[in-house]
């Protein structure tokens, strides 16, 4: 992440990832048939897990419920929030507000600093992947130690996660054994690559670190407005060592996070699980409330997270996308995500759910950013399964009409945008589309050969570049209608 | 009944035998078809890549060359997805309330539902003596849901031998700009297709919108691969010797 050394006291923001656009660094991608094969397994086996689970009687209903008890969620987002904040005060806990990256990581920084750790644990959060928090820690000189398993295969491998629920999709059981080799003391030389010889050498690593830890940093699924409480899910138990083992309890959140009432994780916690990993119930479901005196952490820090969901709120359609609860269901499904993996989405946010997170929290200004409304066919498979309804295809097409406003507005316009307007002006008169018709015609069959059009030029010439097109018959349909008896 | 034909300007320019197969089928059946003129494009394309101004232009071009039509029919599912489903948020975007109003006053449908929904029949008379597999295009099957109304029309067909596409309900990679945009996902996607179409051992891939077709009718074609691509309505159209 970042490679400056930073004075204690200060978060350095990390050194941003030059980002290139979806398509160049899907090309990458495409080219690495290794993660072409992980990534096939493991979408098809996490597809095939959901399948497997019937689905409830009233998949439905519940599927209608969690859109609304989201949506009521983030329209009175305001008044939840602070009865959040009261109710974790009255826990003894502390909420800190962080407008963006740069002062959650200030906040956090200065709370870890405050209790003199060197070393904290971490549970898997987004949130402190948003916000670069690694980076900053490791900057002031904390080492952060990975607990879910697949972060800390993220980690020592040295990259980024590729897919929301697990992080590690990309790497096979080979590489995480090399991985775990070269990262993990006391690791045996004849370790091998099966998943229980992995997780029992990951777990004897891991122990030592729990015991040690005074601080620990973790994301929450969800926040209870109500009763100030937050609720994680996890499979493997090493999240809950995080939230009950050290004094010190850091939980990172974004805003939406929150839902007013416990009766609304009725909802929710039969939705997650099923669209996560098609279980009835996640393994581990932990929730804590404040601080126990004799019991648990003695410190409890709330880092609520804004960094552009407030203006993703204020966006009619695109507020949709704030409903997520991160199950991962729209990237098993989609082609797209299936044959580049996340990376090519950029940091943090994948797949489909990530070209629509991503540019409303960012913006669109950059090339990488405005690519991402553009990754997807609009198949609508994600839509589908979406557990809280949210209509993806409808929020990219929506976000893509927000990127061209944007490059409107540049003093030079792109060639797609005169392209784009002077299609739209040959076909606003049929008597302008039909002279551009035959035009058009003629031109394209003096391209093709027996049939065929092997190169197009221009913006065009993407299309030749492995798929061929039929030359146009002579006579267009209307032509033909007229000529008719 | 009075049909106005809708006609998609790339199934216009590049896929005329489209449309004159559905002009047959109904005249066939006995209804009265007209093909309004002052039709062009139906916006589709501007809309999805994001140029909702110029959508809005054409989708009222549209409109008004439909208007006072009881009933409008197109060969193209994605441009019925268009009119239907993005008129109303094309309205929305560009706050023209009158957009929406005569997008309401459209009864606009993809040919199959017409068929099957609306005249209720399955059985055109058709004889096609081939191995056909069909592709269920992502705006049939999710967007109009038209379900198995083209596997009820093709099972109808004299002679015609239905195999089923494998992993039929996958995406074949087109997209409209994506795949121009995002090429090389785009063609990494329709390898896996042709692949599926190639294993059903069919003569004839079919499907209910063109676009799709020449996606995966571009790459059959490039691999020669021995497989054509064929408009559903063609093959319905289809009579054989009589």
């Amino acid at each position: 992440m970042t490679a400056s050394s930073g004075t204690a006291g200060e978060a350095r923001a990390p050194v941003p990832l030059p980002t290139p656009k979806f398509a160049t660094a899907a090309r990458a991608a495409l080219a690495d048939t290794r993660l072409r094969r992980n990534l096939r397994g493991a979408t098809a086996s996490l597809r095939e897990r959901a399948g497997a689970s019937p689905e409830p009687g009233d998949w439905e209903e519940l599927r209608e419920a969690g859109r609304a008890i989201r949506d009521d969620a983030l329209l009175n987002l305001d008044a939840h929030l602070e009865e959040l904040e009261r109710a974790v005060t009255e826990a003894g806990g502390t909420v800190h507000w962080a407008a963006d990256a740069a002062e959650a990581r200030r906040i956090v920084l200065a709370l870890v600093q405050a209790t003199g750790a060197r070393e904290v644990v971490k549970a898997r959060s987004l949130v402190a992947r948003e916000i670069g928090l690694n980076g900053a820690l490791a900057a002031a000189g904390i080492t952060a130690r990975e607990t879910a398993l697949a972060d800390l295969v993220v980690q020592l491998g040295g990259d980024e996660p590729s897919h929301l629920l697990s992080p590690a999709a990309h790497r096979d059981g080979a590489q995480i054994r090399e991985l775990f080799l070269r990262g993990l003391l006391g690791a045996p030389p004849d370790l091998p690559d099966e998943p229980a010889a992995l997780v029992g050498a990951a777990r004897a690593h891991l122990r030592e670190g729990f015991l040690a830890a005074r601080v620990a940093i973790t994301g929450a699924n969800f926040l209870v407005a109500e009763t100030g409480t937050a609720v994680l899910l996890e499979s493997e138990g090493n999240a809950r060592m995080c939230l009950t083992l050290p004094d010190t309890l850091i939980t990172l959140a974004g805003i939406e996070k929150v839902v007013p009432a416990w009766a609304d994780l009725e909802v929710l916690l039969q939705l997650l699980p099923r669209s996560a990993a098609g279980e009835a119930m996640t393994p581990y479901v932990s929730s804590w409330t404040g601080v126990t005196p004799g019991d648990g952490p003695r410190a409890f820090h709330l880092v609520l997270l804004d960094n552009g969901r407030t203006r993703a709120l204020a966006d009619e359609v695109g507020r949709a996308a704030l409903r997520c609860v991160r199950c991962s269901a729209c990237l098993n499904v989609c082609p797209v995500y299936e044959r580049t993996g996340g990376h090519a989405y950029g940091p943090v946010y994948p797949g489909p759910i990530g070209a629509i997170l991503t540019p409303q929290m960012r913006g669109v200004e950059s090339a990488a950013d405005a690519s991402l409304p553009y990754a997807s066919t609009l198949c609508g498979a994600c839509a589908d399964v979406c557990p809280v309804k949210i209509d993806i295809p409808e929020v990219l097409v929506h976000l893509r009409g927000r990127v061209v406003e944007s490059r409107r507005r540049r003093p030079v316009p792109t060639p797609e945008l005169l392209m784009m307007r002077g299609l739209a002006w040959t076909m606003g008169d049929a008597r302008r589309y039909e002279a551009a018709l035959r035009r058009g015609t003629r031109w394209a069959r003096l391209l093709s050969r027996g049939g065929r059009i092997r190169r197009l030029p221009g913006l065009l010439g993407k299309w030749t570049e492995a798929r061929d097109l039929p030359a146009p018959p002579a006579e267009s349909f209307r032509a033909w209608w007229r000529r008719r008896p | 009944m009075r049909v106005a034909l809708f006609v998609a300007c790339f199934d216009d320019a590049m896929f005329p035998a489209t449309g004159k197969a559905v002009t047959s089928l109904l005249e066939r059946l006995g209804h009265e078809v007209s093909y309004p003129p002052g039709q062009t494009c139906c916006g589709q394309v501007h809309w999805t890549t994001g140029y909702h101004r110029e959508a809005a232009a054409l989708a009222r071009g549209f409109t008004g060359a439909f208007e006072g039509s009881e009933a409008v029919v197109t060969a193209s599912a994605s441009c019925a997805v268009a009119v239907r489903d993005a008129y109303p948020r094309i309205a929305r975007s560009a706050r023209d309330p009158g957009l929406a109003r005569a997008a309401e006053g459209l009864a606009v449908y993809e040919l199959t539902e017409f068929l099957v929904d609306v005249l209720g029949v399955t059985d055109l008379g058709a004889y096609f003596p081939h191995r056909v597999t069909y592709h269920p295009t992502c705006q049939s099957l999710r967007t109009l849901g038209v379900a198995d109304r083209p596997l009820r029309l093709l099972r109808a067909v004299r002679g015609l031998e239905l195999v089923e596409l494998p992993a039929a309900e996958e995406c074949c990679g087109f997209g409209g700009a994506f795949a121009m945009k995002n090429a090389d996902v785009s063609v990494a996607m329709v390898a896996d297709k042709v692949r599926h179409v190639r294993d059903t051992g069919a003569d004839v891939v079919c499907a209910a919108d063109n676009s799709c077709l020449a996606h995966i009718g571009g790459a059959l074609s490039r691999l020669r691969g021995g497989v054509r691509v064929m408009h559903l309505a063609e093959i319905l159209a289809e009579t054989g010797p009589v």
